[in-house]
């Protein structure tokens, strides 16, 4: 099972997985890709921990939590190359719309206040295993270092396709015109 | 022979202008983009957002407000320049709420088009996330300051063109902020849609109700052409003539 091919992981933060669809939206060029590459950890293989160390990591949405930033960390630990996936990596994209909002606002309107709310102690949802919700939604380059940053909502199966290939083909990642996009 | 033409060079090519013209209308004229956003050919140079800043005999200058001089030698496209536009576009980005995933003029928008154009990946300046007003008593217009650039577009036209005077900037520094005359709403002034100042926002800080995403995603305005290609355009086909 073990090659010598690179491996790339892949993770969701906050994010809506729609990046991730449209690492599948490359349509057959996966079969290319899966020549060029094993996928380590990703939901796209349900592998939970990295196995080694990996060429590159594609990370799709910004750290809303705490378990977003040690997942973050982690792959930067384990990935040569870095790549910020799509707006919410990028800039927070929409859950960072909650950032001039005072986070206990947020809780107060999600867990007492909300119309559809019913909450009679008024907690707050405290369980361990629930990670704790940052003061902020941070994109992943304010976090730990990216090294490469793909714009869109999603970005086009085309560019992460050129960045992915010109990647792991040593060359250096030159987007046309065309395939620079923020919405 | 006396002739009252300008010339001087961008970038080693040489550019005529009539007496009077700002560098940026010769260089328009001559099919030489010169990056920019306040400004406007309808409207009278203002220089808010030193995106034009061009080099002339080595210091820097905003070309839209900067008259065609005889014998000036202007930089444009260099390496350095280009930078300072990214990172002032960069900066334009974090100071606002920017979210072109859904705002209606993505893909029509011209700090948008000029992220593309100077290929901006990520800004280098944190985000700041700041708090800002909407404005939505207008029956067809609406304010959306998370999106103002402080270009001052609307604020000229409205004045200059409309004869109106609807908007006018308040504040400093950070707290600056296109105002509109009167107590506190738009639905209060004698904005109309029809207004010129309505169309003349080069982001969606101010936009026409009920026409958002009307255009296919593309067929916008800088889906497939950088921003300015029309300019440059127009000087490849003179030349092809």
């Amino acid at each position: 099972m073990s090659t010598d091919k690179p491996k790339v992981a892949t993770a969701s933060l906050a994010g809506c997985f729609g990046c991730h669809m449209s690492i599948l939206d490359i349509d057959d060029r996966i079969l290319q890709l899966i020549d060029l590459v094993d996928f380590d950890k990703s939901p796209v293989d349900d592998i939970k921990e990295f196995t080694g160390r990996c060429a590159v990591g594609l990370i799709e949405g910004g750290c809303c939590n705490e378990e977003n930033v040690r997942v973050l960390q982690d792959f930067r630990k384990h990935c040569d190359v870095l790549i910020s996936l799509g707006e919410c990596a990028i800039c927070g994209g929409i859950p960072a719309m909650r950032n001039n909002v005072p986070l206990k606002e947020c809780f107060d309107e999600a867990y007492r206040n909300g119309p559809s709310v019913h909450n009679p102690s008024g907690e707050y949802p405290s369980d361990p295993e629930i990670p704790l919700l940052l003061n902020k939604v941070y994109p992943c380059h304010e976090v730990v270092k990216m090294d490469y940053h793909l714009q869109g909502c999603p970005p086009p199966a085309d560019t992460i396709w050129a960045a992915l290939t010109a990647l792991l083909t040593d060359k250096p990642v030159e987007l046309p015109y065309e395939l620079i996009k923020y919405d | 022979m006396m002739s009252d033409r300008i010339t001087f060079t961008i970038d080693g090519v040489e550019v005529q202008a009539d007496p009077g013209q700002t560098i940026l209308q010769a260089a328009d004229a001559a099919g030489v983009y010169i990056p920019r956003l306040c400004a406007h050919k309808e409207l009278n140079p203002f220089g808010a957002c030193r995106i034009c800043t061009v080099m002339v005999n080595g210091r820097p200058q905003a070309a839209c407000t900067t008259p065609a001089a005889n014998g000036m030698i202007i930089e444009n496209e260099t390496e350095e320049l280009t930078d300072n536009r990214r990172s002032i576009v960069e900066m334009l980005f974090v100071e606002g709420n920017h979210y072109c995933m859904y705002c209606e003029k993505s893909g029509n928008c011209e700090l948008q088009a000029m992220a593309y154009r100077l290929s901006i990946m990520v800004p280098r300046h944190p985000y700041q996330f700041p708090d800002k007003d909407i404005d939505g008593s207008h029956p067809d217009i609406m304010i959306d300051r998370n999106r103002c650039i402080l270009c001052a577009r609307c604020v000229r036209a409205s004045r200059d063109l409309d004869d109106k005077n609807v908007f006018q900037f308040v504040g400093r520094g950070k707290e600056k902020k296109v105002w509109i005359n009167s107590e506190a709403k738009l639905s209060d002034t004698d904005m109309d849609v029809t207004d010129k100042a309505t169309d003349i926002c080069p982001v969606g800080a101010i936009i026409k109700k009920r026409t958002g995403y009307e255009i296919p995603i593309g067929q916008r305005a800088y889906d497939h052409k950088p921003i300015g290609s029309d300019i440059e355009e127009a000087k490849a086909t003179a030349e092809s003539n």
